[in-house]
């Protein structure tokens, strides 16, 4: 019983993770460039929940709403005011861009915030439902179910619709895409926002079930390293398969061995995944 | 002839700094300033002349920290004798993570440092040898001068300065030799470097050996200097972010870029720090992301370039104000 309890625990908790995590891999197959600052957006989606509650009130369906919303805003204001800048500059503005940024924010995270763990005030989604002796937090349950839905949702927008044709096509071409009336700057600038807003959305969700304070944007940014370099760089639904066993493999090791060394496991997966299959699970090499 | 003369200048100032500005309190800027420039002057080998950007180079110094105070917690053994041994492992982890990510594009390398300077840091946070969260103590009096334990600041500066001369040394003589260039065109274009014959992935391990080994050296003098370690000092990401902030403020992939960057951002950092107060560190830190984010936008090149680009428009300026005269 314990094991199952474990197993959902893991599951629920790895597709909010392949929720945050497709955000990254979007970005890295459309122009080649990773963001240092995903798991910083993570966090920022936790705050906006919070803020939302606190001033606004409303249940998880409008500050899950509010998150996404500025989350997306943000996206494509820091795609315009910076990242267009130095995507075609060297790598080492590429990385600096994305490093400070997430400096900036978790830093301005912990100045407003403070680096005290905060919680949402229980919400309609409170209770605990009890499943054939398993106890499934309802908190749990609803953003494991929201974050499965939202990333497929974002796969089925990019390989079903005419948006996603062209946002596939500029990360193919993009000249050739410019050629065919697509404007690439606009469209990448579409996908930082969807990026940023998947990972506030993953956040408001993960606010309703788990405490937290700035310095979480660290360890999800990680973990989405993680999640990306095992699904392959690049799909989404690579991201969703990885998600899900990066947060089976936490669950299991926290459980075995002790809370500590759940994020010890997780990196040294990534280690070992960079030596052995460095295009990941569903990559391309 | 300029350079020589400027080469001249700059040592009699390191030197005589001490002298003319005394004080516990210019001291203390003086030997952080040091240790600040030497780290990112290491930093810069890989970061800098290779193009191949760590945000994770605290996993050499923490090594290069821990690894004296743990002989000498073992053994007994001088904080001295484990600097080789400091250096030694840094190099081994630096093959380590440089073997499979230089075969891929630069994003992974730099993905696979800030995991593994974060796993590291978690690791020795439980790990009970090396004294968990509280981390290790090195001689609390000296036993002998061997245990570099000194009262005074004066003897850690020289010191310091010493190892800097000997590393800027290195560096320059590197510069102008076949390594030097090739490290130029891989940080210009792999593609290209490869296409040329430039053993690419032997010349990036090479810079990130070398790199690794110095930035262990930095940790070991930290640590003689403090004379305890704890995880977070070691391997803390902001130990990291500094290497690469003074780099990149004053030049990455210049000889004295480094030392431009911490001349700028120690006394900067000193300032805010008391201006803010103790409580206030936070905003120390929102600065440097501040301060990244605009060299990445604005400046990749840092202070040497800005005026490279700035002398231009000033002898212009200059020039034509003489004309009108």
């Amino acid at each position: 019983m314990v094991i199952i309890q474990v197993v959902v625990g893991g599951l629920l908790l790895g597709a909010i993770y392949a929720l945050f995590s497709s955000g990254l891999t979007l970005i890295w197959g459309m122009m080649n460039f990773i963001n240092f600052a995903h798991g910083e957006f993570v966090m920022l989606g936790m705050y906006v929940a919070l803020l939302t509650v606190t001033w606004i009130g409303g249940g998880p369906a409008v500050f899950g709403i509010a998150a996404a919303c500025a989350l997306f805003v943000l996206g494509v204001g820091i795609y315009l005011s910076l990242i267009r800048h130095v995507m075609r500059g060297p790598m080492l503005a590429q990385i600096l861009s994305t490093f400070g940024l997430a400096l900036l924010l978790r830093y301005t995270a912990f100045w407003i915030f403070s680096a005290n763990f905060v919680s949402l005030p229980q919400t309609s989604l409170g209770g605990t439902l009890k499943i054939a002796g398993i106890f499934l937090p309802v908190a749990q349950l609803v953003a494991g179910a929201v974050a499965i839905t939202l990333t497929i949702g974002l796969h089925l927008l990019l390989t079903r619709t005419t948006v996603g044709s062209k946002l596939l096509a500029v990360a193919e071409d993009r000249a050739a895409a410019m050629l065919m009336g697509i404007r690439p700057d606009r469209m990448q600038a579409l996908a930082w926002g969807l990026s940023a807003g998947a990972a506030g959305i993953a956040g408001a969700l993960m606010a309703t079930a788990y405490p937290w304070s700035p310095s979480v944007g660290e360890t999800f940014g990680l973990i989405a390293f993680v999640v990306v370099a095992l699904g392959g760089f690049g799909s989404v639904l690579g991201s969703l398969y990885a998600g899900l066993i990066i947060g089976l493999i936490q669950a299991a090791s926290a459980f075995w061995l002790g809370a500590i060394y759940k994020d010890i496991v997780v990196y040294g997966l990534f280690v070992a995944l960079l030596w052995l299959r460095p295009q990941g699970l569903m990559g391309k090499a | 002839m300029r350079g020589r003369v400027g080469w001249g200048l700059l040592a009699a100032g390191l030197l005589l700094y001490p002298m003319l500005l005394t004080g516990p309190f210019y001291r203390d800027i003086g030997v952080t300033f040091l240790l600040a420039a030497i780290s990112a002057s290491a930093w810069n080998i890989v970061g800098g002349y290779a193009g191949q950007v760590s945000v994770g180079h605290s996993m050499f110094f923490g090594l290069g920290a821990y690894t004296p105070l743990l002989l000498y917690t073992l053994w007994g053994w001088p904080p001295l004798a484990g600097i080789p041994f400091g250096m030694a492992l840094s190099v081994a982890l630096a093959l380590g993570i440089g073997m499979p990510t230089f075969r891929l594009t630069g994003h992974y390398f730099s993905m696979a440092t800030i995991a593994v300077a974060e796993l590291i840091r978690i690791f020795f946070g439980t790990w009970d040898l090396v004294g968990a969260a509280i981390g290790l103590q090195g001689p609390a009096v000296a036993r002998s001068v061997w245990d570099l334990t000194f009262r005074s600041e004066l003897p850690y500066y020289y010191i310091f300065l010493a190892v800097l001369a000997v590393l800027l040394l290195l560096t320059s003589a590197l510069e102008r030799r076949r390594f030097g260039f090739y490290l130029r065109a891989i940080k210009a274009s792999e593609r290209a470097a490869k296409s040329l014959g430039v053993p690419v992935r032997q010349t990036k391990m090479q810079a990130l050996a070398l790199s690794a080994a110095f930035t262990s050296v930095a940790g070991s003098l930290y640590v003689i200097k403090t004379g305890f370690i704890d995880p977070d000092s070691a391997f803390g990401i902001l130990i990291s972010v500094q290497m690469v902030i003074v780099a990149a403020l004053g030049g990455a992939g210049t000889l004295f870029g480094p030392l431009l960057g911490a001349l700028v951002l120690i006394p900067l950092q000193t300032a805010t720090n008391s201006w803010f107060g103790g409580g206030g560190s936070g905003l120390t830190y929102i600065l440097y992301g501040g301060i990244i984010v605009v060299i990445a936008r604005f400046d990749p090149g840092g202070l040497f370039d800005l005026w490279h680009r700035v002398l231009p428009t000033l002898r212009k300026l200059f020039g034509s104000r003489a004309h009108a005269a």
